[in-house]
């Protein structure tokens, strides 16, 4: 019988010949938590009084790192004592990072793994033709205890993308062009399955899509593999993996057609990441711009930014806050001299984290302050106060409007 | 699991999000009572002050979009709800919810604002407002888990 990328996968960890719809419980290859969500999974991993599956498990802090309060010390401090009693993989700030963009570098992600992490854009591993969800933090504690979890092995929708992308066109408006098609909740406990014209697609850009993906609701994501996934994997230290393709005559649940060379750069308004418009539309002022997260902290995304900010000032009303995916991300803008351009462009870098996104810290946003954001999110008050407002663009649309003062396109400057 | 709770009725519309029922600048706690007090604050400043013991959260689709933050379990725990009903649910809200044993119930359900409402759970049906709203029982392997009022005790027990 023929099958899904996703209904192959779970088969093979879960022991079974499973379709979607099925529930099984699986093996999974690793699992992650980060400050945020390992706490409350130690104390459930605690409550079963089991030892752990230490070479399964990386702990990766980055939301409230480092700690912007008391309280944030002592959930950060939990998670570490809980990595280093129990020699699991632990990434703390000076070789960690965004725990999905670390994930990514340092090799645990790869093609065929199911891999299961207490945050929700796990979904971005898909880049890499691995199945990878986001879980809570009670069943990450009893997978540090099981290495195992249950699942319900969903539904895959086909995205075929044909054509080439347009001049300005990035992943960011790729995937905002899709989710204004999907909406929110759109794909709710399905895979979104990315095909056809990828070679189009860097892996980089590949990564923005599929981390976006949860914003359509998805469980996960899967790319297939290319010339450029193995290219990727072959520069990190993955050890051996499966390489997993849907059947040609699997069972989608449906087929959607993008013709990406039709998709112009984009913008989600608030509040919603499915809100998505022409950013030529959109002019309003902005107090904040914000370049960062496990959606486009990249470098690739910060060369962009650079080049943009090469020899021009950001505009006196605007914070510019460019901040690095990963400690690796940063150690190559240095190496580049990124770093340079941006603080002398009149720009703040700072060190990993991603507390600015989600309104941890690091970039909150007062009453009625506008952001555009290379982020995932801009709910009500997700990025701080609750009169403030998120724009979502890539981050060459951020840089450009950080040194025009409002929402405008490199074209512009 | 008990077989029937009653209550009164939190009306919430589509699409509430994590970031709305416990913002993100709460997260530095998991403490149900320190989390409890902010529930949904940004949109509606007074709804915890509100609430009581037992009520039932009635919402429509997408309840509980957006992070993997099991502290919005944990926020409604913390308020005493006794039962969540929406037409749908996100998926990682889902799993929170049943892992950690706060009844959930996928049905659509119109119900006024602080109406009485009862859910019987053995016969898989809501009762409110005179009607009797009928849903779907829950495939076996869930049942198990809410059964054994959560995954912990789920995997304790051995059956996993």
């Amino acid at each position: 019988m023929s099958k899904t990328a996703v209904e192959k996968i779970f088969s093979e960890k879960s022991g079974t010949d499973s379709r979607a719809g099925d529930y099984v419980v699986a093996n999974i290859d690793y699992v992650m938590a980060n400050d945020i969500t390992a706490p409350i999974a130690i104390d459930a991993f605690n409550d079963l009084g089991m030892s752990a599956k230490s070479e399964k498990i990386i702990i990766i802090p980055d939301h409230f790192i480092p700690p912007k309060d008391i309280n944030s010390a002592k959930q950060y401090k939990k998670s570490k004592d809980f990595a280093l009693d129990n020699g699991t993989w632990f990434y703390d700030i000076g070789n960690g990072g965004v725990c999905h963009q670390v994930m990514m570098e340092k090799g645990f992600a790869a093609p065929g793994r199911l891999i299961a992490g207490a945050d929700s854009h796990t979904n971005t591993y898909g880049a890499l033709s691995a199945i990878s969800t986001g879980i809570g933090s009670t069943e990450a504690g009893v997978i540090f205890a099981t290495g195992k979890m249950w699942f319900k092995i969903p539904e895959t929708i086909k995205i075929n993308l044909k054509g080439k992308p347009s001049k300005g066109v990035e992943g960011k408006d790729i995937i905002l062009h899709i989710l204004s098609i999907i909406k929110n909740g759109g794909a709710a406990y399905k895979c979104m399955e990315f095909s056809g014209d990828i070679q189009y697609i860097d892996i980089n850009e590949r990564m923005t899509m599929a981390n976006m993906t949860t914003e359509a609701g998805a469980k996960c994501c899967f790319f297939d593999t290319d010339e450029k996934t193995i290219e990727y994997l072959n520069q990190r230290n993955t050890g051996e993996y499966k390489i997993v393709k849907s059947d040609d005559n699997a069972d989608f649940e449906q087929t959607i057609d993008i013709n990406m060379a039709e998709i112009e750069p984009s913008i989600a308004i608030p509040n919603s990441p499915d809100n998505v418009k022409h950013v030529s539309e959109i002019h309003e002022k902005i107090d904040q711009a914000y370049i960062g997260s496990c959606t486009n902290g990249r470098i690739e995304d910060i060369r962009k930014a650079a080049t943009i900010l090469k020899g021009r000032k950001v505009d006196r009303r605007v914070r510019l806050m460019v901040v690095p995916a990963s400690q690796e991300v940063y150690n190559q803008a240095l190496r580049e001299g990124l770093i340079n351009t941006i603080v002398e462009s009149g720009g703040y870098f700072s060190g990993t984290t991603c507390g600015a996104c989600l309104g941890g810290y690091m970039g909150v946003l007062g009453p009625d302050e506008v952001c555009i954001s290379s982020t995932n999110r801009n709910f009500i008050g997700r990025m701080g106060d609750k009169t403030s407002k998120v724009y979502l663009a890539n981050p060459s649309i951020v840089a450009a409007s950080a040194i025009l003062g409002r929402i405008g396109t490199p074209e512009e400057i | 699991m008990m077989e029937k709770v009653s209550g009164r009725a939190i009306v919430l519309g589509d699409n509430v999000d994590t970031d709305q029922i416990i913002p993100a600048k709460y997260l530095n706690t998991a403490e149900p009572d320190k989390l409890a007090p902010h529930f949904m604050e940004n949109e509606y400043p007074d709804l915890a002050g509100s609430i009581k013991k037992g009520d039932i959260i009635v919402a429509g689709k997408n309840f509980g979009s957006g992070s993997s933050r099991e502290h919005a379990v944990i926020t409604i725990k913390g308020l005493g709800i006794s039962c969540i009903i929406a037409e749908s649910f996100a998926r990682i809200f889902f799993r929170n919810a049943i892992n950690t044993g706060i009844p959930v119930i996928e049905a659509k359900v119109s119900a006024n604002n602080l109406e009485k409402i009862t859910v019987d759970f053995r016969n898989s049906r809501i009762f409110c407002g005179g009607k009797e709203i009928e849903f779907r029982e829950y495939p076996e392997f869930l049942k198990n888990i809410i059964e054994s009022n959560g995954l912990v005790n789920y995997v304790r027990s051995g059956k996993w």
